[in-house]
């Protein structure tokens, strides 16, 4: 699908009016059905040869109307659809939703349920960087670390079917806490994923971090600056990767996440290989705040005094976490009803997406895989 | 803050605050003259997301928002405007990168458009596609069954 070579239609091997290899500059079309766009992700890229001049990202082909959808069911009802968005981490859209509508009701959840919801939150964050990195790898040509990845993560999602009965899409908390207590030998199985999984880590660093194919692959792949990652509202392990040491649990804490010790890692070049070691340095910082998390767990309720039929006060608010793709926001406006009046996602694959042209600029056509899976993005989200 | 800018430009701005969470209305052509004091004054270096509310009944049917945040002061503030149905708005790309496709996608739910946006198209939406599905009179069963019948050859998406 060239544009300037498409005058050579016929096969002139004499008296070619264009020397074969005039083509400056060649359109292609990348995806949506493309097993290495994470989805259905449609890129269009603008080539000289293999390097990358430019590209425009084609989205839109898993929208679903989500916001459409809340502003047609009760806060209550709406809350397991938010878990389809980011399908790889529901819990962590769950607990976006549901603190958003606890600051419309200023109600908070009892310690207990900040809790759990810290620990499942955190194991959440675990499981999608392992999603993320058996994927990523897989695109850049590393199988093995597929199946380490997704043998470990299958430890959280038990955890998960054991709580509430599903794995992916849990609808694990409530607006005002938690439904159901935590089942008898949670505690012990959540330390012993953390003694599991600790090695685990080690592991996954050893199949890669030093392998010279991995490290061609992608040291000096798809670099940013900080300051682009700020202007394009780049955020999560991409702009902490660029060396800007940013992160909502420490900038502005939500949770009870003011109560734990970790660190958050950052990287220095803002390549695709630092992107990698900060998201697995961040798995050691989610075991490290699981671990505090449940050797304190309180008891108690789990379930602040909210009532039945939530109908929030007259207002509008806008709150964000950290999920493991970067700020996660919610803006809900309540007009006093049972619904929400306008349900607004703040989607951090959608915004990092943005910055997919930027960072291919000047790369090859192989590397444009790389970027793809290094800015760890899940369509259901960037469409929603 | 906000009680500086107000005493600069008075009635055009109004200072508001909801569950601790503080923003202000805006008159509409005081927009960009305000975003870009806050950028550039301020500090506000991040725009963290931007979109609509539609109001049917009211006389200015549309609520734009901006969500801003300022690394520097660790601080977050909104700032909105009501805006008739048909008005634009300049476009803050040359401000902040970043709001190109969260205008394409204002643009693509509510029809609000943004002059000077480098590529105002729809975004989640196809090219065609006939209705601006966020605003209140866009029924949830609602589909443009033409684009549907031509573009996928079916009868009905639902």
């Amino acid at each position: 699908m060239s544009e300037s070579n498409s005058t050579v239609s016929h096969l002139d091997l004499e008296t070619p009016e264009k020397p074969f290899l005039d083509a400056n500059e060649l359109v292609i079309n990348m995806g949506p059905q493309h097993p290495a766009t994470h989805g259905v992700l449609r890129v269009i890229l603008r080539l000289d040869g293999e390097k990358v001049l430019g590209l425009e990202c084609v989205i839109g082909y898993l929208h679903r109307g989500v916001e459409k959808i809340g502003e047609h069911r009760t806060y209550a009802m709406f809350n397991p659809y938010v878990d389809r968005m980011d399908y790889v981490a529901a819990v962590s859209n769950g607990l976006g939703y549901c603190e958003t509508v606890e600051k419309l009701l200023g109600a908070e959840a009892p310690p207990r349920a900040q809790f759990v919801r810290v620990i499942l939150t955190e194991l959440n964050r675990i499981a999608s960087h392992q999603l993320w990195l058996g994927t990523h790898a897989l695109d850049i040509g590393a199988i093995t670390p597929l199946f380490y990845t997704f043998r470990d993560r299958e430890e959280i999602l038990k955890i998960y079917e054991k709580y509430c009965g599903a794995r992916l899409t849990t609808h694990a908390f409530r607006i005002g806490g938690l439904q159901y207590e935590t089942y008898a030998g949670f505690e012990k199985d959540v330390r012993n994923f953390l003694a599991f999984f600790r090695p685990k880590i080690d592991e996954y660093e050893e199949l890669l971090t030093t392998n010279r194919i991995w490290v061609e692959r992608t040291r000096n792949v798809g670099v940013i600056s900080g300051q682009d990652c700020i202007a394009l509202g780049v955020t999560g392990p991409v702009l902490r990767a660029s060396g800007v040491k940013w992160d909502l649990r420490k900038a502005q804490p939500y949770a009870n996440y003011k109560m734990f010790d970790f660190e958050i890692p950052i990287g220095e070049n803002g390549d695709t290989y630092d992107r990698y070691l900060v998201r697995m340095a961040e798995m050691r910082q989610s075991v490290r705040i699981i671990q505090q998390a449940v050797d304190a767990l309180p008891e108690g309720p789990i379930m602040a005094k909210v009532p039945k039929v939530i109908k929030p006060p007259l207002g509008e608010v806008y709150h964000s976490i950290e999920a493991p793709k970067g700020e996660l926001g919610y803006f809900i406006v309540s007009d006093g009803s049972t619904q929400p009046y306008r349900v607004r996602v703040r989607p951090p694959s959608f915004v990092n997406l943005q910055a997919l042209d930027v960072m291919c600029r000047g790369q090859l056509v192989a590397d444009v895989i790389a970027v793809i899976g290094t800015l760890d993005i899940v369509l259901g989200e960037v469409d929603r | 803050m906000i009680t500086r800018l107000k005493a600069s430009y008075g009635s055009g701005i109004r200072p508001l605050t909801y569950a601790g969470q503080e923003y202000m209305g805006v008159d509409r052509s005081l927009v960009p003259e305000i975003l870009q004091v806050l950028r550039n004054d301020e500090q506000f270096d991040y725009c963290v997301d931007l979109t609509a509310v539609h109001y049917p009944k009211r006389e200015r049917p549309f609520d734009v928002i901006w969500v801003l945040y300022s690394f520097a002061r660790n601080q977050r503030i909104r700032v909105t405007t009501e805006i008739m149905d048909g008005e634009s708005l300049t476009s803050s790309v040359p401000i902040w990168p970043g709001t190109n496709w969260l205008e394409r996608e204002v643009y693509d739910m509510f029809g609000i458009e943004f002059d000077g946006h480098p590529d105002l198209k729809r975004i989640l939406l196809p090219e065609g596609w006939k209705g601006h599905p966020l605003r209140k009179d866009y029924g949830i069963l609602q589909q443009d069954q033409e684009w549907v019948q031509i573009n996928l050859g079916i009868e009905s998406g639902q």
